[in-house]
């Protein structure tokens, strides 16, 4: 594909344009700019991505996992202000998350420890990652403050912080992770993955595009649950002081 | 306050704030051991927020609180939240069964609530054993109240804090309610508090009365003062409440 043809593909960019002005949708401004931090990004991520591969260094790969893992902090931090220490806490499941599902694909050969595998793979389980603590910052907060008076209730009568979260807790870990599992079970049906129609646009075999993507939803299986799940585990006791208490944010 | 009564809880100079609003002005007074004290007062004069500090839901600012003349802080939390029961406002159930509500505080020590005493308890309150078996979402307002109180005994607290228990009743079950906390003050001799804004039930119910206005514990004695109170606050509010 030239950059003459990617020009005229913006032909898609003006319809909704068109649209929202006569419809009087007021997008005009916000499609602009997704549109234009999208072509830099991207275009940039490329460029970055061709330089990582041809230099084929163990320290640029290291460097931009690092990066991918910046960005989600910093996009997931927003939702979880509240608790405290959050940032940590992202930066310790989102490690964890990325040395367990490398671990396991290099360890066992099911990938190959080249930059064009770590990288894309390490931005799909890290971006999915991310995705799974918003929803579940999102969800334990909310799910927090509509079950204050059972979590009370439960302290009152002498329960342990941990008993009295335990509701909120397992409710949030689970409506987080029920999307991730219910749109794994529709796939290949409504909608082409977005990988796998990437690879066979590209030109790739459609089994080999299948296989690749059963493994990413095997990947994102695991990312899901395990990333609701430690970040719950590791939030939790900051809610609560040494005596036992539900800390309201202005005695936090 | 007649001296010849020890202390259940004794507050010294407590201070309690929400961000910059003070909630509790300097509080000094105490509960006698073993009898009931009404506590009165208008909405948001901070009575809930007292009951809070005594089983240890929330810490004071500044001040002492002291549970058989140790000191609050003393105690670990558990054990001094097993030792002063509360039966909050709301009665919360937590979804289930009435039985599973009643066996909430065993089972959070791990434990199982023996039968004999799930049912010893629904009678107590007044309600026959066919209850156990109810969904608590199924309850009136005053069979979970009730409830509230059984789950609260369970634990076999020493000193009860009732909060405001009867306000959402008819006044049949309000007297069922008034009855049943006599009855259990006579069976275990447990110290009771109760936070009620009926003025009726704190002259015929409770021996002791603290009145509470703003934060301030404005009066306290025997809860005949309730009936010719010479702070002029008092009485506005007594003449207020009796209209
Ligand atoms: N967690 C809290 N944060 C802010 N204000 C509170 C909090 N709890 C209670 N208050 C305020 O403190 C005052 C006393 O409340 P409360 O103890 O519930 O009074 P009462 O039980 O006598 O009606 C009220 O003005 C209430 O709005
Ligand atoms: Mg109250």
């Amino acid at each position: 594909m030239s950059f003459l043809l990617l020009g005229l593909s913006l032909i898609f960019v003006l319809i909704p344009l068109v649209l929202s002005k006569t419809l009087n949708l007021g997008l005009e401004k916000d499609a602009v700019v997704a549109t234009i931090r999208a072509i830099i990004q991207l275009l940039a991520v490329g460029y970055i991505l061709q330089f990582v591969f041809d230099a084929e260094n163990f320290f640029y790969i290291f460097l931009m996992v690092v990066l991918i893992i910046g960005a989600a902090v910093q996009n997931a931090r927003k939702k979880g202000v509240s608790i405290k220490g959050i940032t940590w806490k992202l930066i310790v499941t989102f490690v964890f998350i990325e040395v367990l599902t490398q671990g396991i694909l290099l360890g066992l050969n099911i990938t190959p420890a080249t930059a064009q595998y770590i990288i894309p793979i390490s931005g799909m389980v890290i971006g999915n990652s991310m995705v799974l603590s918003i929803l579940f910052l999102n969800r334990f907060t909310s799910e927090i403050e509509s079950r204050e008076a059972e979590t009370e209730l439960i302290l009152s009568l002498g329960g342990t912080p941990k008993q009295a979260i335990h509701r909120p807790l397992i409710s949030s870990i689970q409506a987080s992770t029920i999307p991730t599992i219910e749109s794994q079970k529709t796939i290949g049906l409504v909608q082409l993955p977005g990988m796998m129609s990437g690879q066979i646009i590209a030109g790739a075999d459609p089994l080999q595009a299948v296989m690749f993507q059963l493994l990413i939803i095997f990947l994102l299986l695991t990312t899901a649950v395990v990333t609701s799940a430690m970040l719950g585990f590791l939030s939790y006791p900051t809610l609560f002081n040494e005596r036992m208490q539900l800390l309201k944010p202005d005695k936090q | 306050m007649t001296k010849d009564a020890q202390a259940a809880i004794q507050f010294s100079h407590v201070h309690y704030q929400s961000g910059e609003t003070k909630i509790l002005n300097d509080i000094t007074g105490w509960f006698p051991k073993n009898h009931i004290t009404t506590l009165v007062g208008p909405s948001g004069a901070g009575k809930t927020t007292l009951f809070r500090l005594c089983n240890g839901l929330i810490s004071p600012d500044s001040g002492e609180i002291y549970i058989d003349d140790q000191k609050i802080s003393s105690y670990e939390p558990v054990a001094l939240r097993r030792k002063v029961g509360i039966a909050l406002q709301q009665a919360v159930m937590v979804p289930g069964t009435v039985r599973k509500n009643l066996a909430l505080p065993f089972e959070l020590q791990g434990e199982e609530l023996p039968e004999e005493t799930a049912k010893e308890m629904i009678r107590l309150v007044g309600l026959d054993e066919s209850f156990l078996d109810r969904n608590a979402k199924d309850l009136s307002g005053g069979q979970r109240q009730k409830v509230s109180i059984a789950r609260t005994l369970v634990m076999k607290p020493e000193i009860l804090l009732l909060d405001e228990i009867t306000s959402s009743l008819d006044r049949v079950s309000q007297q069922e309610i008034e009855e049943l906390i006599v009855r259990i003050n006579e069976t275990y001799q447990t110290t009771i508090m109760w936070i009620t804004h009926n003025l009726k039930q704190a002259l015929s119910i409770g021996e002791y009365t603290w009145v509470m206005m703003d934060g301030e514990l404005v009066e306290t004695g025997e809860s005949s003062l309730l009936k010719d109170p010479q702070n002029p606050r008092v009485r506005t509010f007594v003449k207020g409440e009796s209209e």
